[in-house]
């Protein structure tokens, strides 16, 4: 039953976001040291309880005061208590130059192939890669990374604290407003790795969710040329009119579209919102039904977000959303 | 008969304590048709104060006293770059929110006026950017920036440094500057 109990639990543990299931090279260094400090107080618990159940098991002995000890027993004892503690010694220390050296191993990335500013704000994640140059793009909420490169995050806070934590590649970072952090994360394997924010930031914590993408270093390439086009221009007349709708109104004030005269930075960057595979930092799928939904009534959908609920007629609303989900 | 006074006793002390543990009403949600007539304001036909529309009245006031309200107006106050023009409240190329001079009135109808469909000089509208909703929110942050005394409820802090005295403390009554204004001259006396 225990055991059942136990797999049913690990079962669990695997997934998209998960501190078990490691992709990344410090999530695996971080696994490694959890699992050497796990095995080893598992052995000492064990080894505390035998004694301790053969203690009661035996029960007091028959003996005219306690403290009197034939000398063998008392030498007997005498060198367990030297033993146990000078192996409590060597096990602190163990874990102690463990932990040192593996956390030490953490920030000393020999070299970093790729820079991204990831700024944190109530409640999405705006990212934008900085260098090398060439590689030069703004998105929001959704990660790539080439496989097996070093990628140095730049994680900056624009409101309260926020914390950056992807389980499958690597531990918990802050992100602080005012004091800018950074973290390396390489990723071992392609996969699709979910993060979330791990610091209480506000009403729509919970909803603060990201995703990091790792794929060959080709198909990122490809994807780093597709997100640094402008927005295509429309062809269809309902996206056309989308567009329109979309410039008049307020969207353009927070949004940028770059490509079209929607310069905003107030909100995430919708370039390529269609191509995402997540709106409103992780609430929702990409498709032009939760696209229309979300524009209609965002304060039903994520209480408490910073986007309004802008005034559209049912055929503004329908071509908007053809549009953003358009834009690939 | 004495425990049942202390029980009493007991109970109103927690009853008391309990009024303290009240929290202030977050309206995240506008509902359309309050929105669509939050946007019936009527301005005197100078363009100078007026009345805001009934359901104002009607939701409590929310933009003038409400504190989450306030901080939202906060930080539109910097996303639509009023700063640019008007600093923190000290002016630049627009008018001071702080010299206790208030151009239009100080009623919050004439400030949601400015901000909706622009004032001579320079002044945009806002109308196309931002939605009913944010334009009194934002009237209720500058009023509070401007406003005589100090009112009850206040917006977020700053995290920057800051240039003025905060919002809870009546930056406008402070800083009140009667200096020479002869083109509102007979706009009221001192404060």
């Amino acid at each position: 039953m225990l055991a059942l109990t136990a797999v049913l639990m690990l079962a669990g543990c695997t997934g998209w976001q998960s501190a078990i299931d490691v992709q990344g090279a410090a999530a695996i260094s971080i696994k490694q040291l959890i699992f050497l400090f796990v095995a080893v107080c598992s052995v000492v618990w064990a080894m505390v309880m035998a004694v301790l159940i053969r203690a009661l098991w035996r029960g007091r002995e028959e003996r005219g005061r306690p403290a009197d000890l034939d000398p063998q027993t008392e030498r007997r004892m005498t060198r367990a208590v030297i033993a146990a503690t000078a192996v409590t010694v060597v096990i602190v220390t163990v874990f102690t130059t463990a932990s040192f050296f593996t956390t030490r191993a953490l920030s000393l990335a020999s070299h970093d192939d790729l820079t991204i500013k990831v700024r944190g704000q109530q409640w999405w994640w705006s990212v934008e890669y900085l260098s090398p140059p060439e590689r030069r793009l703004q998105t929001a909420n959704e990660i790539h990374i080439p496989v097996g490169q070093n990628v140095r995050l730049q994680l900056e806070g624009a409101d309260v604290i926020h914390s950056f934590w992807v389980p499958n590649l690597a531990g918990k970072q802050d992100l602080i407003p005012g004091r800018p952090n950074t973290l390396t994360i390489r990723a071992e394997r392609p996969g699709v790795y979910r993060g979330q924010c791990a610091e209480f930031c506000g009403l729509q914590h919970a909803h603060m969710a990201f995703l990091v993408i790792a794929e060959e270093p080709a198909a990122f390439e490809r994807w780093v040329n597709s997100q640094q086009q402008s927005a295509t221009d429309p062809s269809d007349a309902d996206v056309i009119a989308g567009q329109q709708v979309f410039l008049s109104r307020p969207c353009a004030a927070c949004h940028a579209i770059r490509g079209t005269s929607a310069t905003g930075t107030t909100g995430p960057d919708l370039t390529h919102v269609g191509g995402r595979k997540y709106i409103a930092a992780g609430l929702l799928e990409t498709t032009r039904g939760s696209l229309a939904a979300w524009i209609a009534d965002p304060q039903t959908l994520k209480p408490g977000n910073n986007m309004p609920m802008v005034p559209l007629s049912a055929d503004e609303l329908r071509s908007v959303s053809a549009y953003l989900a358009s834009l690939k | 008969m004495i425990g049942h006074m202390r029980i009493l006793q007991v109970s109103l002390c927690i009853a008391v304590a309990m009024a303290g543990c009240q929290r202030e009403e977050r309206q995240l949600r506008l509902d359309p048709p309050v929105a669509a007539a939050l946007d019936e304001i009527a301005l005197m036909p100078n363009g100078i104060s007026g009345a805001p529309p009934e359901v104002f009245f009607a939701l409590g006031r929310p933009y003038e006293t409400n504190a989450y309200n306030l901080s939202q107006g906060k930080r539109l106050y910097s996303w639509f770059g009023c700063k640019a023009c008007h600093a923190d409240g000290q002016g630049g190329a627009g008018p001071a929110f702080l010299d206790g001079w208030w151009n239009y009135g100080p009623e919050i109808v004439s400030i949601v006026a400015s901000i909706r469909d622009g004032r001579p000089h320079g002044m945009p509208a806002f109308r196309d950017k931002m939605t009913t909703e944010q334009i009194w929110q934002l009237a209720g942050y500058v009023q509070t920036i401007g406003a005589y005394s100090v009112k009850t409820a206040a917006p977020g802090r700053n995290d920057d440094k800051h240039v003025r005295p905060a919002e809870n403390r009546g930056p406008a009554a402070l800083l009140f500057d009667e200096g020479p204004r002869p083109l509102h001259s007979d706009q009221g006396p001192r404060p």
